[in-house]
């Protein structure tokens, strides 16, 4: 497929969170303010990646061969929460600034169902590993728009009169309703 | 003893009721309630992972060091989704097939691994198993009705079977995904009306609307106190 094509989609058609529910608990839960939005939304690109690429690998050279593709999920979930601890302990000892502002966001990231979802899609998808690595950073950007947009909005609608029963949570839906019907109208534009 | 394996059990039927009262483990909630059945089916996969789960984490307990525990509790809830990928594969192959990624992503699904943490961690067998089973019907229970909902308004049927008037135009909107944002929106607010509702009657202060269950989560209470850090 087109890489252009193939984004386009991922953002827009399919986002995610918008239309594929994958990684709703940050987006509900880390949505409050635009800086938290930032480091959530980076650090779930970078994993993702990460991960995408570790365990395609590890499907490609150990399940198939071995003929255990019925482990994969167990694997899979392996890979990343080993994944997720060294990246911690890495940019911890390398890269500290890094650590500073994504440090607090990694151990959220081994339950979050973005990570395993989209290794486990592109599986399914059987996509070849650049498709794959493009697909990854193409829907955790997605991801990242998603999120930014709902924080944007969450920090205006501290300021609104909301219904008490609606407060938190509920409106926070209703706001990702319809920015998922606004999301509806990319449809066309690409599968 | 019956009397407070009842309690375990009934807390999850509407006090602590996962996705609404909670509101934990949302994805496969949004996910796979296009249909009653679907709903139901995806429930029952949960019940199976999450009675096991809590069963076989509180009889290792007192095995698994503190500093591991949540790799620990993650390896045993993902071997007993292998299980019920396998077994859903075998027994009932359309459903596996409509669920889709969800099945897998049963492992992430905040319920088990907070249940591990705020329960079966620390408790009994028997307590754990019956918390087990209550979390698992009420998240049954709601995946259902929602379902259930979004099945009757958006294709006219309940449970496949068509119950609405021929008259009934399908509102095709509530089987797509800005239909089950906002009906568990709606839900979720309904049920916070009704809970102030019924405290008022009884006397009692408004409760708070339940915040946003990432924070309730397992490893996410991990990462948000700064104690550990």
């Amino acid at each position: 497929m087109d890489i252009f094509q193939l984004f386009i989609s991922a953002i827009f058609v399919n986002n995610i969170v918008l239309a594929q529910y994958l990684g709703n608990c940050p987006y509900l839960g880390c949505s409050k303010e635009r800086g938290v939005a930032f480091g959530m939304g980076s650090a779930v690109v970078f994993v993702t990646i990460m991960a995408t690429l570790f365990t395609w690998l590890i499907q490609t050279f150990v399940l198939i061969p071995f003929g255990i593709e019925y482990l994969q999920t167990l694997a899979f979930i392996l890979v990343i929460a080993a994944l997720v601890q060294f990246v911690e302990m890495f940019l911890k000892k390398l890269i500290p600034p890094l650590y500073k502002s994504l440090g607090i966001f990694l151990p959220l990231i081994t339950t979050n169902c973005c990570v395993l979802g989209i290794a486990l899609l592109v599986q399914r998808k059987q996509y070849s590993l650049g498709t794959s690595l493009a697909y990854a950073l193409a829907s955790t950007l997605g991801f990242m728009l998603a999120l930014l947009l709902m924080s944007g909005i969450r920090e205006r609608l501290d300021t609104c009169r909301v219904p008490k029963a609606l407060k938190g949570t509920p409106i926070a839906l209703i706001m990702a309703g319809l920015m998922s019907l606004a999301f509806m109208a990319f449809r066309g534009m690409a599968a | 003893m019956p009397g407070t394996l009842w309690k375990e059990f009934s807390k999850g039927l509407w006090k602590e009721l996962p996705p609404f009262r909670l509101v934990l483990g949302l994805c496969p909630v949004l996910a796979v309630t296009k249909s009653a059945s679907t709903g139901l089916g995806m429930g029952m996969a949960v019940i199976f992972v999450l009675a096991l789960s809590n069963m076989i984490i509180s009889l290792v307990r007192n095995m698994i060091p503190q500093k591991v525990r949540i790799a620990c509790f993650i390896v045993i809830s993902a071997s007993l989704v292998v299980a019920v990928e396998l077994l859903m594969q075998a027994y009932a192959y359309p459903l596996y097939q409509s669920l889709g990624i969800f099945v897998p992503l049963i492992v992430v699904n905040c319920i088990i691994l907070g249940r591990a943490e705020a329960f079966a961690g620390k408790n009994p067998v028997l307590p754990s198993l019956a918390d087990g089973l209550g979390m698992g019907l009420g998240y049954t229970l709601s995946l259902t009705f929602l379902g259930a909902v979004r099945e009757l308004f958006g294709a006219g049927t309940l449970f496949g079977a068509p119950v609405m008037p021929s008259a009934f135009e399908p509102f095709a909107f509530m089987v797509e995904a800005p239909g089950a944002f906002v009906c568990l929106g709606l839900i979720l607010a309904s049920m916070n009306y009704l809970n102030a509702h019924m405290a008022r009657r009884r006397g009692e202060e408004e409760p708070e609307n339940p915040r946003s269950g990432c924070m309730a989560c397992g490893a996410c209470s991990r990462a948000n106190s700064p104690a550990q850090q």
